[in-house]
């Protein structure tokens, strides 16, 4: 077990140094290539003749390729300073670039936002995770009857419809139309209640559609091992069903839903972008949505390393999880 | 088929008139039916046998003849699984030491299994749970009849992995199945059948997942256990050389009815149907010196919905011809007494059938 963890905390600082270095290839070597003026791009495209100077240099853009990706590694782990003649600007570590429209470090930017995606996708998952395995479990256990048929027909709703449709729905319902929330987003540290009220919403819209999937692959899935043998041999035990169900069918089919999970918390958690939008929450969704509307390079470049991330990260739990659950991986 | 469906009895009195059971294993007229779209499938047809403690039962037939659903009905786990399908539909008499189980509350013949009738299953990696370490699902089958603790039921499972001879069984009882070889896997699986010291072990092919060299060890080890713990067992199997090993009675089945049934060495060397005849023709020995080519039993087993009228053999019996009138096309052959204890469900003559076993099948053997 002990050998599987340091393998997979291994795999995946190897990970993050690919992952930068991508990153750093997508804004900086494809735009070089492709002819693109990556100075004026990083500070806009109004920007006078004397600023784009002053970035180019502050980036080291004419320096050799090797020293800016050391630069832009460096940053990440130290912190980085930009320099052109006497005007310096100094970016503490961890560096995930520099705001040259806006003067400020990204990552600022990023920290205050990123605990409202955060509360966002943890809240929705909690809710998903249990209507959904509950939803699905149920189905499995009475296939073809009503109950079956029709959670099946809201969970493929649930996947049909799209957030701003839902999302829309249930502001215009709840919010304008009985004001039982009052669709104001409030952080947690100012008030608990205040918070969950905002968030209750946004996390049932988010709910809904993942739920679904969530129902559908624990259907499927949980069908799949009943009809495996050691379910077989459980009953021949002598164990009662809910045991036979709870215990020994549940353990294996939690395998693919912690899969999902892995990937689904990490793509949110770099943004929820439709969510973050319908209901006005000033989440890192949001904070690149207006980055690309404003062509602001750097906050797009912080966002990407942050949700690659948050990929990273999720996968790892999940990996860890993995073994506890299945013996076998801890093998592979 | 609503006459197969079965109303609430109270536990252990004979249903209707039957006489009470005399055998410690009594199945009287067992049938399980499987509805389906194509039709209803009568895996098991109409089967009555009876077993004693101490003795082992050789149930052999081909895939599909009804042998492993024979097994799950009397464990009571034909409907097992079948979420949202139609239901399995069984009917008969199943008495297991003076109780009648298809009558009986499912939860008192949910706490009979494991603890009074355990079973034994083919492909052991795929029986046990990958997740789970072997000792703790011998633990786990040990604590659901015995109010023991933890550290108790452990030395337990301890013990029957040592009786069934694993090495080292107090450090492999925390291995998980893919931990073990095929071999050791079975007796694992036999180790957690047996903790509960059932009077009644069914093993479902319990070697045609194992090497060779492995089958026979797994074949002595079941016949040691039972000797020793004094169980009835159901050996089910398509293999004649492993009833030959350990059985005392042989049940031939085919297309859901019991076509022979008799000692083990009347049924190996009288054999009274055509069907035995053709499975003994089709098995590879090494005892004879001079061994002809393999006879094989032409055609392919019937279909359990559109069951052949008349004999359910008829299409691939060479010797469908012999009486006469059409009628093993045409009336369902019962089993009638050939010997003692022995009978076969055949429509030719007792003459006709020693005739051509002395002179036509004996000597190809």
């Amino acid at each position: 077990m002990l050998a599987y963890l340091i393998r997979r905390l291994f795999a995946a600082a190897v990970m993050l140094v690919v992952i930068i270095l991508v990153v750093f290839g997508i804004f900086f070597l494809v735009p070089k290539w492709a002819g693109v003026d990556i100075a004026s791009s990083f500070v806009g495209k109004q920007a006078d003749p004397a600023a784009v100077e002053a970035v180019r240099q502050k980036l080291g853009l004419s320096d050799p390729i090797y020293a800016q990706v050391w630069e832009f590694f460096k940053g990440i782990f130290a912190g980085r300073t930009y320099a052109a003649g006497g005007d310096v600007t100094h970016c503490s570590a961890p560096c995930f670039g520099y705001s040259f429209r806006s003067e400020q470090a990204i990552w600022p930017v990023l920290t205050d936002r990123f605990p409202v995606t955060l509360g966002l996708a943890l809240g929705a998952a909690v809710l998903w995770l249990i209507f959904g395995i509950a939803a699905g479990v149920l189905s499995a256990l009475k296939r073809g009857s009503i109950w079956d048929r029709g959670a099946m027909v809201v969970a493929l709703s649930g996947v049909s419809l799209p957030i701003y449709f839902t999302g829309l729905l249930s502001l215009s319902v709840f919010v304008f139309g009985l004001g039982w929330f009052d669709g104001q987003y409030t952080p947690l540290e100012e008030s608990f209640t205040g918070w969950f009220g905002g968030m209750i919403l946004p996390w049932i819209t988010l709910a809904f559609l993942y739920a679904a999937m969530y129902a559908r692959i624990t259907r499927a899935t949980m069908l799949e091992i009943l009809g495996e043998d050691y379910i077989r041999t459980a009953r021949a035990k002598g164990l009662k069903e809910q045991t036979v169900i709870g215990k020994h069918a549940m353990r294996s089919t939690m395998t693919p839903i912690l899969t999902m999970l892995g990937m689904d918390l990490g793509a949110l958690i770099g943004g929820a972008i439709l969510t973050e939008t319908t209901f006005n929450l000033p989440g890192l969704g949001q904070a690149v949505l207006n980055a690309i509307k404003n062509q602001d390079l750097p906050v797009i470049l912080g966002v990407t390393l942050i949700t690659s991330l948050a990929v990273l990260i999720a996968n790892l739990v999940v990996d860890v999880l993995y073994a506890v659950i299945d013996p076998r991986v801890r093998l592979a | 088929m609503t006459e197969l469906s079965k109303t609430g009895a109270a536990l252990g009195e004979p249903t209707g008139t039957s006489p009470a059971p005399t055998s410690f294993l009594e199945v009287r007229d067992l049938k399980v039916h499987f509805p389906t779209d194509d039709g209803l499938v009568k895996s098991v047809d109409g089967l009555s046998f009876q077993l004693e403690k101490g003795k082992t039962l050789g149930i052999v037939g081909e895939s599909g003849s009804g042998k492993s659903v024979t097994s799950l009905g009397i464990m009571g786990l034909h409907t097992a699984g079948q979420y949202g399908k139609r239901k399995a539909q069984i009917s008969g008499e199943i008495w297991l030491n003076g109780t009648e189980l298809l009558s009986a509350d499912p939860d008192h013949v949910r706490k009979l299994r494991g603890r009074d009738m355990a079973m034994i299953f083919q492909d052991p990696l795929s029986a046990l749970h990958p997740y789970y370490t072997i000792g703790h699902q011998i633990v786990e089958a040990y604590r659901i009849h015995h109010k023991v603790d933890k550290k108790t039921a452990k030395r337990r499972a301890v013990e029957m992995l040592d009786r069934v001879g694993i090495p080292q069984p107090d450090k492999r009882v925390d291995s998980y199945p893919h931990e073990f070889s095929g071999g050791m896997r079975q007796r694992a699986m036999i180790a957690m059948s047996l903790v509960n010291n059932p009077e009644l072990l069914i093993a479902d092919e319990p070697t045609t997942a194992l090497d060779v060299t492995v089958q026979a060890q797994i074949l002595d080890l079941i016949r040691d256990l039972q000797k020793e713990f004094g169980s009835a067992v159901i050996i089910i199997t398509h293999d004649l050389g492993v009833v030959a090993e350990l059985a005392d009675d042989i049940l031939v089945m085919y297309g859901g009815r019991c076509v022979e049934r008799g000692p083990a060495e009347k049924v190996f060397y009288e054999p009274r149907h055509p069907y035995t005849w053709g499975l003994l023709g089709s098995m590879p020995r090494l005892d004879r010196e001079q061994q002809e080519r393999l006879i094989p039993v032409k055609g392919s087993p019937p279909s359990l919905i559109n069951v052949p009228s008349g004999c359910a053999f008829n299409p691939r019996c060479p010797y469908a011809d012999v009486p006469k009138d059409n009628v093993t096309r045409t009336v369902r052959p019962e089993l009638s007494e050939v010997g003692s204890r022995h009978w076969a469900a055949c429509h030719m003559t007792q003459e006709q059938r020693e005739r051509i076993w002395t002179e036509e099948i004996a000597p190809k053997l």
